[in-house]
């Protein structure tokens, strides 16, 4: 059986990710989960300097999922070249770096500096962060930001680029062909929605930042909603997620068209997530008797 | 080395209103030290989020761990329902513990409120057994003060098998009127060190009284918790340097905490 996929020229041994900021920089789950068994870790954003991100509470439970407004904290790129990335190194799983910016020069000059690890086989750019007021999400939400910021982006590196796309939009069709258009080699979506809970005894909102990203098992139809959307519209490959709590949600979202999927906030339910979703996947293939993962993607037909 | 797994209820009882003890089994136990704590996965689908809860006690052989907690929700109020022989998702041992080390040949004052009481009974064992293996004029004494809202003074016997205990009721009905704070000063307790755990207000003030006796003061946070184990930076709290890991004035709960010594942190 064949479980191989490939995006923009790069193999992943399996279609099986992380979703960035639930898996740290991989060190911290690298005690309950074997990284080699991964198709890649996806890391938490990281910018050209350190940011102390948003006040707490940065956490809220929901029915069916969660709220976060870490905001983007991070150590920024000098500690993640330094510490995080030769971590990653020693395991024999594709690097992708997600990168967050306040401006299109942030993003730009941890493009270049990431230019210059060889080891990092792919970037994400993060247009799509909730809980940062300036950057992130305002690059995101209008096509022509996105083509611009693209295009920068894209001028820079040497890695290929995976746009990550807000669902925070009216059209996200037109967000993926803007994105293509300007030279992304690479879609992966959904990030989060954006989200609010009150806490009705305090009478406060129950986070910090007063709004959240929601994330988890409550935004998945969302997800493979947008992302069909998505490969309708464009040619270049898509990175599904949002929600996907088992391998039949990664299955859905193949079948809906992505050709690799991000395990998120599942994590945090079962530090063994990812590799449970995994081993369920190549279980249906076994058991539907299909031979190569390549005839999953995009194959939903209608009734 | 961390791992989820499942563990058996021992033993639950209720020991005071809405207040539940139990003891599970589990190979955690080996590594569990008094300060750390565990995260119980409810088994309603719709809490996706782990419950962190303090080791209050390690049995002897170190084969179970007892957890204390009060109930406040859908999470908790599920826990209170377990009964002996049911199997539960846990995971651990977490967070860095009290530093034991530290309080050699000192008079240690352990201050408790509420809910914060139950990590001080695993540690004021673990003190009385250091402390009975060190040579004389090394040894720990121990004191505790321990915040309640009435009467209904849950863990006090505990704590009483390893220290002397000072108690406060909001409603003046044992011991002092007040707050612990208030105990502390109508007892002229005085010490070297000072552990504790407990409400937000509660370790403001206890920060403020290690400041003005100029002793070490160790305390225990909480903050809601998504994986509890460091990497979505959900849990922490301002640090008055900048943190070894991650760089800015943030430190995890989980990982460098709970136990954070006062000047470390602005709470
Ligand atoms: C390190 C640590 C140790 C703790 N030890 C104990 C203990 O020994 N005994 C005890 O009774 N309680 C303890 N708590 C608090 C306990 O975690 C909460 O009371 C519990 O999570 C509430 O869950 P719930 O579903 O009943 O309440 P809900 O309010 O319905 O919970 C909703 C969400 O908020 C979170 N949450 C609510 N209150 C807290 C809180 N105070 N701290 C962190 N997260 C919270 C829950 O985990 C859940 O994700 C500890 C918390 C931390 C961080
Ligand atoms: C705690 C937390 C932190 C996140 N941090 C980032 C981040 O740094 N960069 C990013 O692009 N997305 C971030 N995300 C979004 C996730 O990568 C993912 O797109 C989203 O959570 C949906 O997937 P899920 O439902 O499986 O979690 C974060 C999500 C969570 C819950
Ligand atoms: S709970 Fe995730 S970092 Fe502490």
């Amino acid at each position: 059986m064949n479980t191989q996929v490939s995006i923009a020229g790069v193999t992943f041994k399996n279609p099986v990710m992380t979703a960035s900021g639930t898996f740290g920089s991989g060190m911290e789950y690298s005690e309950f989960v074997d990284l080699n068994k991964l198709g890649a870790v996806v890391t938490k954003g990281v910018a050209n300097v350190p940011w102390p991100g948003n006040p707490t509470p940065r956490i809220s439970e929901v029915y069916g999922g969660m709220l976060n407004a870490i905001g983007l904290q991070n150590p920024g790129i000098d500690v993640f070249l330094e510490r995080d990335l030769p971590f990653l190194a020693k395991y024999d799983t594709r690097i992708i770096v997600n990168v967050c910016g306040h401006s299109i020069s942030d993003y730009v000059e941890v493009t270049e500096r990431l230019g210059d690890h060889p080891e990092v086989d792919m970037l994400e750019i993060n247009v799509s962060c909730p809980n940062v007021k300036e950057g992130g999400i305002s690059f995101g939400q209008r096509p022509e930001a996105l083509e611009e910021i693209t295009k920068e982006i894209k001028a820079h590196a040497k890695q290929p680029i995976i746009l990550k796309l807000s669902p925070n939009v009216t059209d996200i069709a037109e967000m993926a062909r803007a994105a293509e258009s300007a030279g992304a080699d690479a879609l992966s979506m959904i990030n989060t929605l954006t989200g609010m809970k009150i806490d009705i005894h305090k009478r406060t909102f129950a986070l910090g930042n007063k709004t959240g990203g929601l994330s988890g098992p409550a935004i998945h139809p969302v997800a493979v909603r947008m992302v069909y959307q998505a490969a309708q519209a464009v040619k270049i490959p898509i990175i599904g997620m949002g929600g996907i709590s088992s391998a039949e949600d990664a299955i859905e979202m193949l079948l809906a068209g992505a050709t690799a999927v991000s395990v998120g906030t599942m994590n945090f339910i079962d530090p063994y997530a990812t590799e449970h979703v995994i081993q369920g996947i190549w279980d249906y293939m076994s058991e539907e008797g299909i031979e190569d993962i390549q005839t999953l993607i995009g194959a939903v037909s209608e009734r | 080395m961390k791992r989820k797994e499942e563990a058996v209820v021992l033993s639950q009882r209720e020991i005071s209103s809405g207040i539940y003890d139990m003891w599970i089994e589990t190979k955690l136990a080996e590594q569990a030290k008094a300060g750390q704590f565990i995260v119980l996965y409810p088994k309603d689908r719709s809490l996706l989020m782990p419950r962190p809860i303090s080791i209050c006690e390690v049995d002897g052989y170190k084969r179970s761990i007892r957890i204390v907690y009060r109930v406040v929700g859908d999470g908790t109020r599920e826990f209170a329902t377990y009964q002996e022989g049911d199997v539960i998702d846990i995971m651990g041992v977490l967070g860095n513990g009290y530093n034991l080390k530290a309080a050699k040949g000192k008079k240690v004052l352990l201050i408790g409120g509420g809910i914060g009481i139950p990590p001080l009974v695993e540690l004021a064992r673990e003190m009385a057994l250091m402390s009975s293996k060190l040579m004389i004029g090394n040894t720990i004494e121990i004191v505790s003060a321990l915040g309640y809202r009435d009467s209904d003074t849950f863990l006090r016997t505990d704590l009483e098998a390893y220290s002397r205990v000072y108690v406060a009721t909001e409603d003046g009905s044992t011991g002092a009127r007040g707050t612990v704070m208030d105990a502390i000063e109508d007892f002229d307790i005085k010490a070297d060190m000072i552990f504790a755990c407990g409400p937000l207000p509660m370790l403001r003030s206890v920060k403020q009284l290690a400041l003005e006796w100029d002793v070490p003061a160790y305390l225990s946070l909480e903050e809601h918790m998504a994986c509890g184990i460091g990497a979505c930076l959900g849990c922490v709290v301002k640090t008055t340097q900048p943190d070894a890991h991650s760089h800015v004035n943030n430190a995890r709960i989980c990982t460098e905490g709970p136990v954070f010594e006062a000047r470390e942190v602005e709470i």
